[in-house]
């Protein structure tokens, strides 16, 4: 009946994370954001068929650093999406609102939710995934 | 954080625990929409021993539950349970429950997160009275099985009662899984047929494990308190923190068969206030559906010609409806079933339309 996710990966390396659960992925001058397993987790335990929406931006829309830039909803719960770094949203990934179980089958590539064009070039200071798998162990003490 | 009895099954069942009212209760154990489709199509089973249940005796408890209470406790005939809140003189509800009157006590279910503030209540009020207020949460637990599945399977453990006979808001006391005197009722916060039973704490694994293996051949399975909140929104059942708070009375919530003004009852704790609302009331709980992409939320503005006029209080997605589900305040005057208006969702607006409560029942019919 359930889907529990088998045990879980590694979080990729390659990119950096927030407290809220976002990740900002560095591609060619621009940066994609997504959201980690643990944040989808939170709101469908597994249960993919629990996420029923997800609000993402337009193309253009200018970002400050930790500012709403969506929002995603399950059955029970509503959780604002925090821009990781200040640019500009260049695309959206379309595929993402008619399959939202991307987000729990992939939450690392196929699931990133926005590309934003940074205004500057040094990201700013977030953790590591080692510091971020840290930041998730003391969070359950 | 408080256990129930049943709280390892849960976790060997593999359900996602969470904080509610100060127990740790499974919010689900699978999708939560399949979970609400389950209990309408089948049959689901339910750990509800968050609940508060509160025995009070003493020759005085009828004239004083009369007074604390907001129903005509005197006048509820033997076997029968009724709806009530315990209402502060400013009518406002500190809590919601169901009294069910015995021989020689009156039972009380409260709601979990209200249950310390519902026996302080009784307690602050009961001097001068001959009762005794035992709160009775520990020691007896309480398990629900809903859905159309529901009487043919619990049937299967009973002895005693004739469930067929049984009554809506009716109760019993039968043996179930041999053991004697444990009470059983037609309740229940899902609109389907249902059963509710309290049985004592340390026998409950047992009556649980019987419940699933008697329920197995009927499609039953444990249900989380997610679903149970989504199938109590489409019966248009009041949650408190919704429908009713501090700020919302019984009287605008549609709630006035759990409220007597029968002169009969005498004076009691809110009856003035509520009167008062009762003749003037300015607003009203209706129900609300949006084909749009988001569910109504609580807080969420209801907006009709391009101003707010209320506010919802509840909301979900209804698979059993296909649709998105809500409550909401509004002006007497506004929320006819049909008429249209837009909720706000963060500062967009989306297309819904106001209609009659509930979106769903079968007790009703």
């Amino acid at each position: 009946m359930s889907q529990k996710s088998s045990a879980r990966s590694a979080r990729p390396d390659d990119r950096r994370y927030t407290e809220s659960h976002e990740w900002v992925k560095p591609d060619g001058d621009t940066v994609l954001v997504g959201i980690t397993d643990f944040a989808i987790n939170e709101l469908c335990n597994g249960n993919e068929g629990d996420l029923v929406y997800c609000d993402l931006p337009e193309a253009g829309r200018a970002l400050d650093q930790g500012e709403t830039f969506g929002e995603i909803e399950s059955v029970k719960a509503v959780s604002d999406l925090y821009a990781p770094v200040a640019g500009e949203v260049v695309e959206t990934n379309a595929a993402i609102e008619d399959h939202l179980e991307i987000l729990s089958k992939d939450p690392w590539n196929q699931g990133w939710l926005v590309r934003i064009r940074p205004n500057s070039k040094d990201l700013p200071k977030l953790m590591d995934a080692a510091s971020y798998e840290q930041f998730l162990a003391e969070k359950k003490h | 954080m408080k256990h129930t009895p049943l709280h390892d099954r849960h976790v060997r069942h593999g359900a996602r625990l969470v904080e509610f009212g100060g127990w740790q209760m499974p919010v689900q154990y699978g999708p939560i929409l399949e979970e609400v489709t389950r209990v309408r199509t089948r049959a689901g089973l339910f750990d509800l021993s968050h609940m508060g249940r509160v025995r009070v005796t003493g020759k005085d408890r009828v004239a004083f539950l009369d007074l604390v209470a907001t129903n005509h406790v005197a006048r509820i005939p033997v076997g029968a349970i009724r709806y009530a809140l315990f209402c502060r003189a400013d009518g406002m509800p500190i809590d919601d429950l169901l009294v069910y009157p015995g021989a020689d006590e009156v039972f009380l279910v409260v709601n979990a997160s209200n249950t310390a503030a519902d026996l302080e209540w009784m307690r602050e009020h009961a001097r001068g009275f001959d009762v005794a207020i035992h709160d009775q949460t520990d020691e007896l637990a309480m398990v629900a099985v809903q859905g159309q599945e529901s009487r043919a399977i619990v049937e299967k453990l009973v002895r005693g009662i004739d469930l067929s006979k049984l009554g809506y808001y009716k109760f019993a006391f039968g043996e179930v899984c041999g053991i004697p005197g444990v009470r059983i009722s037609r309740t229940g916060y899902t609109g389907e047929l249902g059963y509710e039973l309290y049985v004592p704490a340390p026998e409950v694994g047992r009556v649980w494990d019987e419940l699933c293996a008697a329920g197995e051949a009927h499609g039953m399975t444990p249900i989380g308190l997610g679903a149970r909140d989504t199938l109590r929104l489409e019966a248009g059942m009041p949650l408190y923190g919704h429908e009713i708070d501090a700020t919302h009375d019984p009287i605008q919530a549609g709630l006035e068969f759990g409220v007597s003004f029968a002169p009969e009852k005498g004076e009691w704790i809110g009856r003035a206030a509520l009167a008062a609302i009762r003749a003037q009331p300015v607003r009203r709980l209706v129900g609300l559906k949006t084909d749009g992409p988001r569910a109504p939320r609580q807080g969420y503005a209801v907006v009709v010609g391009g101003e707010q006029v209320g506010a919802v209080v509840s909301g979900s997605p209804s698979p059993t409806l296909g649709t998105n589900i809500g409550t909401a305040y509004v002006p007497l005057a506004l929320g006819e079933p049909g008429a249209a208006c837009e909720i706000d969702v963060k500062g967009k607006r989306q297309a819904a339309a106001f209609c009659a409560l509930p979106f769903f029942s079968r007790t009703r019919k």
